[in-house]
């Protein structure tokens, strides 16, 4: 797959700059879903487009879905309860293993230890991620294999409706939101198999919940200690790259250690900020064409620098 | 922390200073003077007395400058904890006549319902930056709203924030707000819930500013004040907005009476309201007999407290409390949090460097609020 991760458009609107270097002139399908409510509210970002654009409405299809089908709504609000418990627990054993990292990072400090001891407690931290992550797809897994929700009229109905202007469809412009109800959706209409050779242009969110696993984050909130978090497995529309949207309201770069263990923990995925307007190329494996963006380095340094 | 050994003020007094060095020393220094814990307050001009006048639990609230001899200047010199704020003024005594004045060489101001007073900040105390206008935040809207009262009798007003990008689709958390014109007018309550929203630090919100002509009688656990709004206010407000409607959508929030109102509406009503805000309470009580020292407004609320303090009930789900350690009221609200938490309310009680005024009660907005409603900053990427 090819295209192009964002930043946030609402201040700084790029996206038709990154539509035109990669020679898009057709429909654009976008998806507005994890605005929730607002998703029809997208009269700015089609004037954007040139009004070449059909929204493929997920979230109200989605709330069609758990009206019309109750098994399957019933089945689906257990899962995403089960999900949101098990966030919880990870959540808390996160908190106490950094809480023990800080700790033991400042005692070993100076040290012959400090060295393994920091790229133990890294490991630690990676387990718990991977751990997560790989429960949470084998609950959906089992949710899937269990209410196969692709041969449920209330979904093959919206899916071949989908289909059929995915068809018309030159790209697929996947914008920000709420991280959580932006994948659901995508997953419950199976939105990754529909695409052909569409090309992809995906903001803030978006780009989050495309990638391989989609990483929560906050380092500065009011309540809390701000520790990221996987949330899930990602829809692994493109690889290698953990977009971190909005760094300057989310992110300390200026503490390297924040952003040593950040850049750790993620790797080989690639740690890249994004602020407004700002976006790379993709294609495959390999981001080119940046303009703006930032790489978290495991020295904790940020490097405006960066090329794959 | 900065250590100094010799303050400004003092090597100015030993120089035996001249006009001009004064004229400089005003020039040079920004006041009042901050050195470490040490704050140093001064006024130039002809007088007789000059008296510092602040309302600080603990110290005098009349402390006199000293003046540097064969010269105009006045001083005085206090310790000041670091991250403290204090409102004074200064008193100037000619003859027979006391002015109390706002501090002339310095230009922070805090305004509340009597004027304002003059600002001092000690060492590392910094205006959050959340209470300034974000230019990228989206705008909330107000508006009158007026309701039929029976409990008053008569029409009242409510002034009803609806948050940028209110859609009759969604449902809201209501905030309701004693006392709420002076929190629009002196802690910027609008802005910072623009503010607040747009940083997803709090979820979008409709907040009810209330405001009484009667407020030492109707916030003193007046029933008609309850009532109001319990059954008047809030039913009104949630049949016509679509509000959540439940206890942990509900939340009443006051400063100083406003906060007896709060938490005696909420005794009143046990289990509607299942989030309160409560800024330095005036929880005030007495351990024998009704009597007290604050005068006869605090009588309903000394009965009410020693009603509750008898049989502490839970009566909400979760509590933000917040009081200046600065205050005489200190002690009723540190002494009400255990005895809150033995009712298996979720507590959280925050103390500051400040007291009983409006900067106060602004600068624990932001924690009180995102505590009280957690926004979806971790889940919400624009």
């Amino acid at each position: 797959m090819k295209g192009a991760l964002l930043g946030p458009q609402r201040l700084k609107p790029t996206l038709i700059e990154v539509v035109r270097a990669l020679a898009i002139d057709g429909t654009v399908a976008t998806v507005t879903a994890g605005w929730q409510e607002r998703e029809d509210q997208d009269d700015d970002l089609n004037a954007h487009l040139g009004h070449k654009a059909v929204n493929l409405k997920l979230y109200v299809r989605g709330e069609q879905v758990l009206h019309d089908d109750p098994e399957f709504s019933a089945a689906h609000r257990a899962r995403q309860d089960k999900l949101k418990q098990m966030q919880d627990y990870y959540r808390l054993r996160l908190a106490a293993t950094l809480e023990a990292a800080l700790d033991i990072a400042r005692r070993s400090a100076g040290s012959e230890l400090e060295h393994d001891e920091a790229e133990f407690s890294t490991k630690i931290l990676r387990e718990l991620d991977d751990d997560h992550a790989q429960r949470c797809a084998a609950l959906r897994d089992e949710f899937d294999a269990r209410t196969k929700p692709f041969e449920r009229d209330a979904i093959v109905k919206h899916r071949r409706e989908l289909q059929q202007i995915l068809n018309g469809c030159q790209a697929i412009a996947i914008a920000g939101g709420h991280v959580a109800v932006l994948l659901n959706r995508l997953r419950m209409f199976g939105l990754t198999q529909l695409l052909k050779d569409q090309v992809l242009f995906a903001w803030s969110g978006g780009a989050m919940v495309t990638g391989d696993r989609v990483v929560l984050f906050h380092e500065d909130p009011p309540q809390g200690q701000g520790v990221a978090e996987v949330m899930d497995l990602g829809l692994g529309l493109h690889h290698g790259l953990t977009p971190l949207p909005s760094p300057r309201q989310r992110l300390k770069l200026e503490d390297r250690q924040r952003v040593s263990w950040f850049a750790r923990r993620m790797a080989p995925s690639r740690c890249i900020t994004f602020d407004n307007g700002e976006y790379v190329l993709f294609e495959g494996r390999r981001f080119y064409g940046a303009s703006g963006t930032q790489w978290l380095q495991s020295s904790g340094e940020v490097s405006s620098r960066w090329s794959s | 922390m900065v250590v100094v050994s010799e303050l400004a003020i003092q090597a100015l007094a030993h120089s035996k200073p001249s006009a001009a060095a004064i004229e400089l020393f005003i020039r040079r220094n920004k006041f009042p003077i901050v050195e470490g814990n040490q704050v140093t307050f001064c006024f130039r001009g002809d007088a007789e007395h000059v008296n510092l006048k602040s309302w600080v639990y603990g110290l005098p609230n009349s402390q006199a400058f000293t003046r540097i001899p064969e010269t105009n200047l006045w001083y005085i010199t206090l310790q000041l904890p670091a991250k403290s704020r204090v409102e004074y003024k200064i008193e100037v005594v000619r003859g027979t006549r006391a002015e109390w004045i706002m501090d002339p060489l310095n230009q922070y101001l805090a305004r509340d319902p009597f004027g304002a007073n003059s600002v001092a900040h000690g060492e590392g105390y910094q205006y959050p930056d959340w209470i300034r206008p974000d230019p990228e935040a989206r705008v909330g809207t107000i508006e009158d709203w007026a309701i039929d009262s029976q409990a008053f009798g008569g029409k009242r007003m409510l002034q009803i924030y609806r948050p940028a990008r209110f859609r009759k689709s969604r449902q809201y958390p209501l905030l309701f707000v004693h006392d709420g014109r002076d929190y629009l007018a002196f802690t910027g309550m609008k802005g910072i819930l623009d503010t607040l929203i747009h940083r997803l630090e709090i979820p979008d919100l409709v907040v009810a500013f209330s405001t009484s002509s009667d407020r030492l009688k109707e916030y003193a656990d007046d029933e008609r004040h309850a009532k109001f709004v319990t059954e008047e206010a809030v039913p009104h407000l949630e049949k016509h907005l679509p509000l959540i409607g439940r206890p942990r959508g509900r939340c009443l929030m006051g400063a100083s009476f406003g906060g007896v109102a709060s938490f005696s509406t909420a005794c009143r009503y046990p289990g509607f309201y299942g989030r309160l805000l409560l800024q330095s309470g005036s929880f005030a009580f007495s351990d024998i007999g009704h009597q007290n020292q604050r005068g006869p407004a605090f009588e309903p609320v000394i009965k009410f407290m020693n009603r509750y303090r008898a049989a502490p009930a839970q009566v909400s789900e979760r509590v933000f409390m917040s009081c200046g350690m600065h205050e005489s009221l200190i002690y009723e609200n540190r002494s009400l949090v255990p005895m809150l938490q033995s009712t298996g309310m979720e507590l959280k009680y925050v103390e500051a460097r400040d007291g009983h005024n409006w900067e106060n009660w602004r600068d624990r907005m932001r924690e009180a609020l995102s505590w009280l409603f957690p926004g979806p900053l971790l889940m919400v990427y624009e």
